[in-house]
């Protein structure tokens, strides 16, 4: 466990999918075996201070040996490997994969992260009310626990997903891009990603999102954005959230966003307030500027393709004539 | 922040590694940890002794290289010295600082088995 954040892995749950994973073990003597497990799980958790697991597993294990021994017994065979790898690399691949996917679909996707309670999911649901059908909207909730969040946005007819990251403080590109799978996004949609409540670890992690929206509540303190600089170093665009309660507040708004200037020159502020829809039409009008410009993306991506392929087949019957 | 799941990337970059390399053991980790990358040192080493308990890595020692935070002052136009993400241009006293070095999270080299 982290003292840091609480964060740890291993308990992941994404709406409609069961638990099935697979090891590749290394054993001390270099030989590696591959263990696929089936878990038929039939938990019974009581997770006390003298934690009683049972789990009747049904394993199904195919093994396959692959013996590697390259080293004569009794001889030291210490050695230097490089590696030169970011530690994120892992996820900077999935997110890859994943803005690949949306950037070919004209999808509009933004990772939307706040400290808890900043009013992300009220903020949301008023979005997809607004704007009335005019974009399709699909949404993804990260929580550590429950499915509160993803109700509340199916509520508003819009499909949402929901991922339990467990101990995890945030959302990775692995999570995202299996629900994705799973939401089946039309072409010329918008994703929301509603990232886990926590202004430190998300923003480390690419999603794959054309952007990340840093969502501050007046009722929390202006000097947010130099507590936690690399959340708002992240973002394109910061929404400061619950306005209308600044009449009964000491909030300066203009100090909030020199904190944030001071942290990131080229931010973007709108300030809304979900509950009276006040700033509500410059949100709209930001976020249909961004699907207009992602659905012209794809188009010219295709147009580059179609162009590309009527290049190679007017080289076609030149080729085959050349060769007879 | 969030050393939990840095240490996670770790291990699997090394468990990757040890089949494309295949080695058995993990002896030494060298990592890079730029300046301005945001990572306490002391949470990591104790996230990796965590996270690689009964791995090929238990009980590896984790070298930490300390990679120097850099940005681009727009006000000076040169490459002044960063402490803090945030940071003021030591010449100038700016905020218009484009970080530009110091956000390294790598793993360099390994001592194997």
């Amino acid at each position: 466990m982290c003292t840091t954040c609480g964060c740890g892995a291993g308990e992941v749950k994404i709406d409609g999918e069961h638990a099935h994973h697979e090891h590749d073990h290394v054993h001390a003597d270099g030989t590696t075996h591959k263990h696929d497990h089936d878990h038929d799980h039939d938990h019974d958790h009581q997770h006390a201070a003298a934690a009683t697991h049972e789990h009747p597993h049904a394993h199904a294990h195919p093994h396959s040996y692959a013996p590697a021994h390259s080293h004569a017994p009794g001889v030291s065979t210490k050695r230097m490997v490089q590696i030169e790898q970011d530690i994120l690399s892992k996820n900077n691949a999935y997110a890859a994969e994943n803005r690949q996917h949306l950037v070919e679909r004209g999808i509009f996707a933004l990772n939307l992260v706040s400290s808890p309670g900043s009013g992300k999911t009220t903020l949301l649901v008023k979005t997809i009310e607004m704007l009335d059908g005019r974009q399709r909207v699909a949404v993804i909730e990260g929580d550590q626990q429950t499915s509160q969040d993803a109700e509340r946005i199916r509520a508003t007819g819009a499909p949402a997903i929901q991922i339990n990251t467990g101990k995890g403080c945030h959302l990775d590109a692995h999570m995202v891009g299996r629900a994705m799978g799973k939401l089946e996004l039309p072409e010329d949609s918008m994703l929301m990603i509603e990232n886990v409540g926590n202004l430190v670890c998300p923003a480390a992690f690419d999603l794959g999102e054309a952007h990340k929206v840093v969502i501050l509540s007046v009722t929390e303190g202006e000097d947010k954005p130099i507590k936690y600089p690399d959340m708002f170093r992240a973002a394109t665009l910061m929404l400061m959230n619950k306005c209308d309660l600044l009449p009964h507040l000491t909030f300066s708004v203009p100090r909030a966003i020199e904190f944030a200037r001071r942290v990131n020159p080229g931010i973007e502020v709108i300030e809304v307030s979900a509950t009276t829809g006040q700033g509500m039409d410059a949100w709209l009008a930001w976020l249909e500027g961004g699907a207009a410009a992602a659905n012209a993306a794809k188009l010219a991506t295709v147009d580059a393709l179609k162009r590309r392929i009527a290049e190679l087949e007017a080289r076609l019957p030149a080729a085959a004539s050349s060769r007879s | 922040m969030h050393e939990m799941s840095l240490a996670e990337g770790i291990l699997q970059l090394i468990e990757d590694s040890a089949r494309q390399q295949s080695f058995a053991r993990v002896s030494t980790v060298w990592l890079e940890i730029g300046q301005l990358a945001g990572v306490e040192v002391e949470a990591m080493k104790f996230c990796f002794d965590v996270v690689t308990r009964d791995s090929l890595a238990d009980g590896a020692r984790l070298e930490i290289i300390a990679l120097p935070g850099t940005g681009w002052c727009m006000q000076c136009s040169m490459t002044v010295p960063m402490t803090e993400v945030f940071g003021e241009c030591p010449q100038c006293g700016s905020h218009q600082l484009h970080v530009t070095g110091g956000t390294e999270m790598r793993v360099k080299e390994l001592e194997v088995a």
